[in-house]
């Protein structure tokens, strides 16, 4: 598969009696979009916070750039976060710091770069985003896309070399949905940074990733390209490819008058 | 009956090794750590000057009532001169630092540890070490630090405030001469009492700072509860926690410094 960025083999993560990951495999080609889809509740942000440390796999193994990352190697790991950027489903503002001051926090915890120079890049990545007349404000005065602008601001400054995305357009409209996608795409090609992305937007993914994969009862069921995808014959990406299709076949049902059992995979 | 209370030891030893732990880590952070003093002033300002009103107002009435009840006692022997040697030493040897210590949980350690508690719901804390951050020097050493240095010099203040309630109570509402009263004050107290007095006070700041400070950072460990409910829990602990910690530490320092 080329130049691997990210190789992640058999990860497993259970909370107590609850089993979320049993396995799970990945590969990531530097430079590319890896999108992994998913049903809500099926474990991608685990998943994902696997990856950038945040959440301690129980198994697996985790290589970045060809060096193991799960071996509890505290410089291998502080290397990687210098690395890598995290763009929270939620965000994750600092909401007592302002919009300046939350895009230059990555560069003061990682580099020793003087403060003059900080706040130039800060405010270079909030110019890129058009977020530059806003920078003396709180997180908490921003609209919803302006947050997700920032907090991919936020992302970007340190010039990463890898970003996770958990749900980045959860939450929001189809319009900004598409919006947030093209951004994604834009300042990937801009910067040349490799992505992984979760979500669930399906047409949206399919159209901006170079990869995508498919996680389902805690195992990758599918890796390849959205050709691939789109024409794959497994029954757990045919069943995910087609719920808009069985969504208007069930509505059509509905409105002649058939009964229809209820699904009990929500 | 032997396995729970051994199942309960167990516990609260590892939390006390745990809260060590922290304690001693974000202390030890602060060495190096960027933009340390900017994060001290803010700190100090939360700590310090946000919370002088109500140290201010509840060292007044305590002098007050100190002065009244005081007076009345001293008066029943014709001791009533002694009442600034009364008010002064119970302020500065005591309740000033102890009071002052339970004011600073209402109002700091409680916004402290729901302040940390949200931040570790909403994930900002995950969004901090994801970035690299420290995030004991970047929030809780500050704090730490602020404690140190503000909470003497608040205990302070209510010791002069207090003082200047039992002039009120005693030589403005009732019948003592103020030289009576002010004389009894600088001859009673001594350099010692001082010291002791800041002793306390710098120590009951750590541990409630420290303590709020755990119970909000480690909001998500809770299994009881979750989300609000468990930033709600935390808080609770924490101001409890610590109020209980502030009584016992004043024994055991007193009994060490007496």
């Amino acid at each position: 598969m080329g130049d691997l960025f990210l190789d992640v083999r058999g990860i497993a993560k259970r909370f107590g009696e609850n089993v979320v990951l049993v396995g799970v495999d990945l590969a990531v080609p530097r430079g590319s979009v890896v999108t992994v889809l998913g049903k809500s509740g099926t474990g991608k942000s685990v998943f994902l916070k696997c990856l950038a440390g945040i959440v301690r796999p129980d198994a697996g193994e985790i290589r970045f750039d060809g060096r193991p990352l799960n071996a509890g190697d505290a410089e291998c790991r502080a290397e990687f976060r210098s690395r890598c950027s995290y763009l929270f489903q939620s965000n994750a503002l600092l909401d007592s710091l302002t919009v300046l001051e939350n895009v230059a926090l990555p560069l003061e915890s990682t580099t020793q770069i003087p403060n003059r120079e900080i706040r130039e890049r800060a405010l270079e990545a909030l110019r890129q985003l058009d977020l530059e007349k806003h920078w003396d404000r709180h997180p908490g005065q921003l609209s919803g896309g302006m947050q997700k602008r920032l907090a991919l601001a936020r992302a970007i400054v340190t010039r990463p070399e890898l970003v996770l995305f958990d749900e980045p357009t959860a939450g929001l409209d189809p319009l900004r949905r598409n919006a947030v996608f093209q951004m994604i795409v834009k300042y990937q090609r801009q910067f040349g940074f490799t992505a992984v992305l979760v979500t669930h937007d399906l047409p949206e993914a399919l159209v901006s990733s170079d990869q995508v994969a498919l996680l389902d009862g805690g195992r990758m069921r599918f890796q390849g390209t959205p050709a691939q995808f789109n024409a794959s014959d497994d029954p757990t990406v045919r069943s995910f490819r087609d719920s808009a299709g069985e969504l208007r076949d069930t509505v059509a049902a509905l409105r002649r008058g058939e009964t229809i059992e209820n699904r009990n995979d929500l | 009956m032997t396995r729970v209370l051994g199942k309960y030891t167990l516990r609260i030893v590892r939390e006390l090794g745990d809260f060590g732990l922290f304690t001693s880590r974000s202390l030890a952070a602060a060495v190096g750590s960027r933009k340390l003093g900017r994060r001290v002033v803010r700190s100090i300002y939360e700590q310090g000057v946000r919370c002088v009103p109500v140290i201010m107002i509840v060292g007044l009435f305590t002098g007050l009532v100190l002065g009244l009840q005081g007076y009345y006692v001293l008066n029943k022997f014709g001791s009533s001169g002694l009442l600034g040697t009364l008010v002064s030493l119970t302020l500065v040897r005591e309740l000033a630092p102890v009071l002052a210590a339970l004011m600073l949980v209402g109002q700091a350690g409680s916004a402290l540890a729901a302040e940390l508690g949200i931040q570790r719901n909403s994930e900002q804390i995950d969004a901090l070490e994801t970035m690299g951050a420290d995030v004991h020097a970047y929030l809780i050493s500050p704090r730490l630090i602020a404690a140190v240095l503000v909470f003497p010099i608040q205990t302070a203040f209510f010791c002069l405030i207090g003082l200047l309630g039992g002039y009120l109570s005693g030589s403005v509402v009732l019948a003592l001469q103020p030289g009576v009263y002010w004389s009894a004050v600088f001859h009673a107290v001594h350099p010692v009492d001082v010291r002791e007095c800041m002793i306390k006070a710098a120590i009951f700041g750590l541990l409630t700072i420290a303590i709020c400070a755990y119970n909000g950072f480690n909001a998500h460990r809770r299994t009881s509860a979750s989300g609000a409910r468990a930033v709600s829990a935390s808080t609770t602990r924490a101001v409890v926690i610590s109020s209980i910690t502030v009584l016992a530490a004043d024994y055991v320092i007193t009994s060490f410094l007496v």
